[in-house]
């Protein structure tokens, strides 16, 4: 054996105990993704396949023929006067939400930023509905709300009003229901724009007053407006995305009386109630479209977000 | 003016806190005033009529409140620990170790992320019904096993974990596994308390996914059996009503007034409720 053999035989042993590790490692790797492969498999990947293959057929759960529709449940549902009025309310509820969900966050983080010793009581005060049990507290409201023992209508006549029926009057059910959703998200805004505030450095508010921003109007267009953009784009999104998830307060307050069904909740009565699988599965992916475009842009931008 | 412009953001919070606060300040004041009080609408704390005793115990023998506490706590903590144990490895081995479809496994994560459960549960109530397995806390949990979430979150997490220690651990003769839950997942602790929070919360005030797989009683999980008991209930008796309500979100309450920090960052955390 020559001397020259020798870097040669060291390069292909440590070639070989490498591609061993690698396997060894390519290997623990498999075994260790496998549960959560396998149960995404299960609960994603399957349902999906089968909720598609549905959605074309007039599948009834418990029945024992299944026939191809195409897209007939699709064309069905813009037929559909109870799902229309559904998808009607939800938009009307989201409308509602939003801009005021969004805006009076804002105001609020914007007002407690600057408490100093009692920024931690303000903090708990708003975040409190977010913990809440939205089922137990949506039953509050509804005794607050009540026409003639509720505090609410009690302050009403007070003033020297009429009393308003918030949950008997058809026209006011959703904008009752907005109202109760804007109390619940509240506080989850004001933490998100708060952590916003928390980003921007001192020093911009110093330099835009030095260049004539004397009041805080005009420090908050030329400043913390333009840099909270992006946090406002993301509570924007995420209240759009709960928005059209609304589903507890209906089915506390009315069950979907007086025309105030909601896109999830007509889902739930056609699907679980009425068991017109193949119908509530065209119903599920019309849904799954309206809540994908927002959440997949969510998805995208929560890699900056998710840390604080 | 100065006056003024010092007092007004107090005044104005104080406001808001005041409709913010109102609902649990009226549930708590109903729960312990007397049913005869109920057409008094003041706010005045301190009923003519003590009788919280009276409420509680109508409420928890209304229905069996006690059970529907207890169901809670199994549906959350079985969550919790499955997804735990299922997320940390595969998250470990996703920010660590090199394995063929790893990128697949990557991209099918973020792409699940965007699906809400909602979007998933006909196709899977229809699997349960089939195997007759609704009606079960199985059935309660089984949706939410694996969390795509804490897979991303602890991926997040665990990328940033120096590779010269895992080496270093390797050399010792550590097993992969000690290195995954002994020393990783060490070094992200907070992660791992923001998520439970997370978790925990969203599955003790879920209705949606038990209202459709339980129509046992016995079975049902805290907003489902405030649901049954105001059907029950139908406004007869707000005093017991608003016991149970009490009931039902004290322990969210207390655990988020006990740890303020972890709960905003856990709840907030994701942006997705």
């Amino acid at each position: 054996m020559t001397a020259t053999d020798f870097p040669a035989e060291t390069t292909m042993a440590t070639a070989s105990s490498r591609s061993r590790t690698d396997r060894r490692m390519a290997l623990r790797g498999l075994a260790f993704v496998a549960p959560a492969a396998l149960l995404l498999i299960a609960i994603y990947i399957l349902p999906m396949i089968v909720l598609a293959a549905f959605s074309v057929t007039d599948y009834q759960l418990g029945a024992l023929s299944i026939r191809f529709v195409g897209l007939q449940n699709f064309t069905a549902a813009m037929d559909d006067d109870v799902f229309m009025r559904a998808f009607a309310n939800t938009v009307l509820y989201a409308v509602i939400v939003i801009p005021f969900g969004v805006f009076l966050a804002l105001g609020v983080a914007l007002l407690v930023y600057n408490r100093k010793r009692s920024r931690a009581f303000w903090e708990v005060a708003y975040f409190l509905p977010v913990t809440a049990t939205l089922v137990a507290m949506a039953t509050v409201w509804q005794f607050l709300l009540h026409p003639s023992i509720g505090p609410v209508n009690a302050a009403i006549k007070w003033f020297g009003f009429e009393p308003v029926a918030f949950l008997s009057n058809p026209v006011l059910l959703i904008p009752t229901m907005a109202m109760i959703g804007i109390w619940q998200v509240l506080g989850f805004n004001m933490v998100l724009f708060l952590a916003g505030l928390t980003a921007i450095p001192k020093d911009l508010y110093e330099a835009a007053r030095l260049d004539g921003a004397r009041n805080p109007i005009d420090r908050f267009f030329t400043v913390t407006w333009p840099i909270l953009g992006p946090t406002t784009m993301f509570v924007v999104v995420t209240t759009s995305i709960s928005a059209f998830k609304v589903f507890e307060t209906v089915a506390v307050l009315t069950k979907g009386r007086f025309g105030s069904e909601t896109l999830l909740f007509n889902l739930y009565l056609e699907g679980f109630e009425y068991s017109n699988t193949g119908y509530a599965a065209a119903l599920t992916l019309i849904f799954l479209a309206i809540v994908l475009i927002l959440s997949i842009w969510q998805t995208v931008h929560m890699d900056r977000k998710v840390h604080y | 003016m100065a006056y003024v412009r010092r007092y007004l953001p107090h005044l104005v919070l104080a406001i808001g806190a005041f409709v913010m606060l109102l609902p649990f300040y009226w549930m708590f004041l109903t729960s312990i005033r007397s049913p005869g009080e109920i057409f008094d609408v003041s706010l005045w704390p301190i009923p003519k009529d003590f009788s919280a005793g009276e409420n509680f115990s109508r409420a928890a023998s209304q229905v069996p409140m006690a059970r529907f506490m207890l169901n809670g706590v199994i549906v959350c903590l079985g969550i919790l620990i499955v997804q735990v144990l299922t997320a940390v490895p595969a998250a470990y081995a996703l920010a660590k170790l090199r394995f063929p479809g790893r990128r697949l496994l990557m991209t099918l994560v973020i792409a699940a992320l965007c699906v809400p459960i909602q979007a998933l549960a006909l196709p899977l109530f229809v699997g349960l019904a089939m195997t007759e397995l609704l009606n079960t806390y199985f059935a309660m949990m089984a949706p939410f096993f694996l969390s795509v979430f804490a897979i991303f979150l602890f991926h997040q997490s665990f990328r940033s974990y120096p590779n010269e220690i895992i080496e270093a651990a390797r050399m010792d003769g550590f097993s992969e596994m000690e290195i995954c839950w002994r020393l990783v997942l060490r070094g992200s602790l907070p992660s791992l308390a923001a998520f439970s929070v997370f978790s925990l919360v969203a599955h003790w005030n879920d209705l949606y996914w038990p209202m459709i797989v339980v129509s046992d009683t016995n079975l049902a999980p805290p907003p489902l059996g405030m649901l049954y008991f105001a059907d029950v209930e139908s406004g007869a008796n707000y005093g017991a009503l608003m016991a149970g309500a009490t009931i039902i979100t004290a322990p969210m309450l207390v655990c988020f007034l006990l740890v303020r920090r972890h709960f905003i960052a856990g709840i907030t955390m994701t942006g997705v409720k």
